[in-house]
């Protein structure tokens, strides 16, 4: 063992047995207009230490892809096939399995932060639950020290005094750490992200990325993200799924989509995103960085 | 040079010292704070800016949706700040609005050709034949097929009810089109198409623009000079091109650090980009 390289530690087992392996997937979802295939057969891994990101327009059906996967579609609605293994169990075939795997070994952030947690609990509760259902024998003092842990993590200022304020009193991207802090009282291995900075500010955003790349590199989480913004995809992904009218039009490195796009579909989504051209970028080193202590 | 002083160098709009306030239980909440700036005629400013810091109350303001607590809104000569209603009435049509949300700032019960041809009713324009006539072309001008006249804004996809929102305000023949994050709930490519067919109303009419945005990229594509507000206030202001190739504010720059221009970005998940682009200052304080 003591000859096992860095490298070689770091592709573990897991390399053979990726977290996420959809094969073949379709939803079809049943709507009053008839029924519409929002997902037309795509196949995607994610594996330890990656990010995979699935990116589109509106109605591309990517959301609908990672509600898939997570089997949050409302059953009866939304008929599902091919497979989707998380940690080797098929959530597609065994509706049992998502729900045992949810919370567990994967877990979501959802898009808009302002209403995912409810504004009648404070948000120590709320995440104190997440806990608790994660491990149902810890008592409420233990989730409290666990959780306001948690939110020192995700760099919320203050955990202790915060952890009984109601979720009005914080501001959108401090919500969206909650969220990621409430995300992993799971200890997930995987990350499903729909558009987990679409509703935030850009320079919260910024702040936001950082944290989910930093949990990546410290932990080696996967994650699935989900995004409509290719400054996005290009930054936190290894691997782009190109998708438009529930199909997969290109894959390939981060790198090679933005740089050699193989598609014209692909292009065009370059070409439409507005140019800032060139900035004197390195002039931040002749005047004090505005944004360097982040944490206090 | 030659030009009189009098017709070439009074701007179109004149804001001095612009300050609007909100009642709140806590006292006055001072959302635009001696904002100050100037739009010459078929000229295009754009104020930038995150959520909060009064963009928005600003362009509310300017066309009159709020009144002002102090400072001047010099509109050709005439100071609207606080002007009554009544006085106020004849310039309105001057200014006009296009807002952020498609969904929302259309009246569903009207077809597309009712929603373009009412500030025509409103401002007592010929009769229904004339005022229909007119609706059409205005819509044909967008970019809309006239199979659209007789569809309502359900039936519309959101960047062709912004284009219906586009030809409502031109009805009028205003003077200066202020438009509040109007690409901002669009897709890309669908965003793309409606800066050019602002672009392109522009160069064929010489309206002047006012846009409210916080994607850089965006008030780059559409503006020649540049307002950065933040906390309510001007934190830098100059020619687009300058302001966003050479920031000189730390806001600006963690502002500019936070575009991702996916084709600036090399490697591999390059986290350092983000090193000097977040703007904690401001980002504890709920919103």
């Amino acid at each position: 063992m003591a000859e096992v390289t860095t490298t070689a530690a770091n592709t573990p087992t897991a390399e053979s047995t990726p977290l996420l392996d959809a094969t073949d997937l379709q939803i079809e979802l049943i709507t009053a207009h008839g029924v519409v295939r929002a997902v037309d057969g795509v196949s995607f891994t994610v594996r330890r230490g990656e990010t995979v990101t699935l990116i589109g327009e509106s109605g591309s059906g990517k959301s609908t892809t990672a509600m898939g996967v997570l089997r949050l579609l409302p059953e009866g609605l939304a008929v599902m096939s091919g497979s989707v293994r998380i940690a080797g169990r098929d959530v597609v075939a065994d509706p049992g399995a998502a729900r045992a795997v949810r919370g567990r070994t994967v877990s979501l952030i959802p898009q808009d932060p302002m209403t995912a947690l409810s504004p009648v609990h404070t948000i120590g509760r709320q995440l104190g639950d997440a806990l608790r259902l994660r491990h149902p024998g810890m008592s409420r003092t233990q989730a409290r020290d666990k959780g306001v842990e948690l939110l020192a993590q995700v760099r919320i200022p203050q955990p202790r005094t915060r952890w009984k304020a109601y979720p009005h009193q914080f501001s959108g991207g401090m919500l969206q750490r909650i969220l990621i802090a409430t995300a992993l009282a799971a200890e997930p291995e995987l990350l499903v992200a729909d558009e987990p900075t679409s509703a935030l500010d850009a320079t919260v955003q910024a702040s936001v990325l950082d944290l989910l790349m930093e949990l990546q590199e410290r932990t080696g989480i996967g994650m699935l993200m989900i995004t409509h913004d290719l400054g996005v995809a290009r930054l936190v992904s290894d691997r782009i799924h190109v998708m438009k009218d529930g199909r997969f039009v290109e894959s390939g490195s981060a790198e090679d989509i933005v740089e050699r796009p193989a598609e014209p579909y692909t292009r065009e989504l370059l070409a439409a995103v507005p140019r800032l051209g060139a900035w004197d970028e390195d002039g931040d080193e002749r005047t004090e960085p505005v944004a360097q202590g982040a944490a206090p | 040079m030659t030009d009189s002083p009098m017709a070439c160098d009074l701007p179109l709009l004149s804001v001095e010292g612009l300050v609007v306030e909100y009642a709140t239980s806590h006292g006055p909440f001072r959302a635009v704070d001696d904002v100050t700036f100037r739009i010459p005629r078929g000229g295009s400013l754009a104020v930038v800016g995150e959520s909060g810091c009064g963009k928005s109350t600003l362009a509310r303001a300017l066309v009159r949706l709020l009144k002002p607590a102090s400072g001047r809104i010099v509109l050709d000569g005439t100071d609207i700040a606080a002007l009554p209603e009544r006085r106020l009435r004849p310039l309105r049509r001057r200014v006009q609005m296009v807002f952020q949300d498609p969904y929302g700032s259309l009246d569903p019960h009207l077809t597309a050709q009712q929603i373009v041809a009412e500030p025509l009713r409103v401002g007592g324009v010929g009769d229904r034949t004339v005022r229909a006539r007119r609706a059409a072309e205005l819509i044909e001008r967008v970019g809309l097929p006239s199979s659209a006249l007789d569809r309502r804004p359900p039936e519309f996809s959101g960047g062709q009810r912004q284009r219906i929102g586009i030809a409502r305000a031109l009805a009028s023949r205003p003077d200066l089109l202020v438009c509040d994050e109007a690409t901002s709930a669009l897709d890309v490519s669908v965003q793309a198409q409606v800066l050019d067919l602002l672009r392109e109303l522009q160069a064929d009419t010489g309206i002047a623009y006012l846009v409210i945005a916080h994607n850089l990229g965006v008030v780059r594509e559409i503006s020649s000079d540049v307002v950065v507000m933040r906390a309510g206030r001007v934190v830098e202001t100059g020619p687009t091109a300058t302001v966003l190739a050479s920031p000189t504010e730390p806001y600006t720059r963690a502002l500019r650090r936070a575009a991702l221009d996916p084709t600036a970005i090399r490697g591999v998940k390059p986290r350092s980009v983000l090193a000097l682009a977040s703007a904690p200052a401001s980002e504890g304080t709920p919103t």
